[in-house]
């Protein structure tokens, strides 16, 4: 690992303040993955700030008119999926969040990092789209659609910082992830939402971004039942080829997940 | 270079490191307590866990720096004097370990579980174990210790 400079800073404001007078800095909270990539020499920032220490951002409440979901960016795997407010108001969502990685990384890894890190096999993008999200920063807010521009890439600036996500709340819905068994990641990962009079239906893991599935949402928003889906046809083109699956095997759990995750939904 | 300071098992410790330090190097190297071990170092295998304020963590894959002032408790702060943890005795019991490198990780997994999940199913340990591996035991024996540590 390359030496660096390490800054704690208290506030948003002083973080973006220092990040702002710094050449090359990068923002650190769980650091999972963070510190590996450091380890591997995939960044040699100048200096490292450790947000962690940030008051008011680990906290997870329903918007005063209880229709959206406002998770801190500071809040962990471990407690968006302990959360009574998570449990109760999105399950789904705190399923998910008890998917990732495993019990020591959910520990540490936050859910605005993992979110700024934009992996495309991440467990968060599909949530994010299919729960309509919004993402706050300190000096903007995006849209979950607009936010997943491609692998690892988003319209956050160099000194950005992600303070809270606000979730819409869905009637039901569910999250379906065949996760690779060596890293835990999303080979594909299907979540769906269903709101009164739409449904929503985002992959992760099976493209080089998490995307929607437009045809799914058709179908399902007609009649919202597996029966709905057995016309569905999943294209492979486009979507990720690699050791683990081939883009025809991606595209036929894409389809798999997606039946499986209107069944649990359904319950 | 950075004076880094930290409660390990009782006892509040500081050492002077290069902010590029790894926690399980801090311990190991620094502070001399080797039962924390590095196996993977790409926090895949769970051998370098310890607790961090009162959670199981990798220590391979935090900065000492993030731990400043953290009560911190390895794999040497869990015996009382000379009597073994009950998850150390039944792992000792039971033949829950070969080699034993895995063995304080998951012993400070399995500890933190218990402490979270008093009583937990067989599913449950063996889903909070899937962060530690182990090459030697094929995990049955580790799961036994665990239950007759509840």
């Amino acid at each position: 690992m390359y030496n660096f400079n390490y800054h704690k800073p208290k506030t948003v404001d002083q973080a973006v303040e220092l990040m702002n007078s710094c050449d090359d800095p990068k923002i650190l909270s769980g650091g999972h993955t963070m510190v590996p990539t450091l380890k591997q020499r995939l960044a040699q920032p100048s200096d490292i700030v450790d947000i962690s220490n940030i008051g008011g951002l680990s906290n997870i409440s329903l918007e005063e008119n209880g229709s959206r979901l406002n998770i801190g960016s500071l809040s962990t795997h471990y407690n968006v999926s302990n959360s009574d407010t998570v449990i109760q108001k999105i399950p789904s969502l705190a399923y998910l969040a008890s998917q990732i990685g495993d019990p020591q990384v959910r520990y540490r890894g936050t859910i605005g990092g993992s979110v700024a890190n934009a992996d495309p096999s991440a467990d968060y993008p599909a949530a994010l789209l299919a729960l309509n999200a919004t993402i706050v920063t300190n000096n903007a807010k995006y849209q979950a659609e607009d936010f997943f521009v491609d692998m690892f890439q988003t319209p956050l600036s160099e000194n950005e910082i992600i303070t809270n996500i606000l979730f819409d709340i869905p009637v039901t819905g569910a999250y379906v992830k065949f996760r690779n068994p060596a890293s835990g990641y999303a080979m594909v990962g299907v979540f769906v939402a269903k709101y009164n009079s739409s449904v929503i239906v985002a992959v992760t893991g099976a493209g080089p971004k998490a995307f929607r599935l437009s045809e799914a949402e058709e179908l399902l928003t007609k009649s919202f039942d597996v029966n709905s889906l057995s016309e569905l046809k999943i294209e492979s083109d486009g979507l990720n080829s690699d050791i683990h699956a081939s883009s025809e095997y991606r595209a036929h759990l894409v389809k798999v997940s997606l039946q499986d995750a209107v069944k649990i939904a359904l319950k | 270079m950075k004076l880094v300071k930290m409660n390990v098992n009782g006892s509040d410790v500081a050492a002077e490191v290069e902010e590029n330090t790894l926690l399980v190097d801090f311990l190991r190297d620094n502070i001399k307590l080797t039962g924390t071990h590095v196996g993977c170092d790409t926090s895949q295998c769970g051998a370098c866990v310890i607790h961090m304020d009162g959670q199981a963590v990798k220590s391979c894959s935090i900065l000492a720096i993030q731990a400043e002032e953290k009560r911190i408790t390895t794999i040497e702060g869990l015996a009382n004097g000379g009597e073994l943890h009950p998850v150390q005795k039944a792992f000792q019991n039971n033949h829950a370990l070969q080699c034993g490198f895995c063995t304080p990780g998951m012993v400070m997994s399995a500890v933190d579980l218990l402490d979270k999940k008093p009583n937990p199913s067989d599913e449950e340990i063996r889903e909070w174990l899937e962060g530690n591996i182990c090459r030697c035991t094929g995990y049955q024996n580790i799961i036994k210790a665990i239950k007759e540590a509840v």
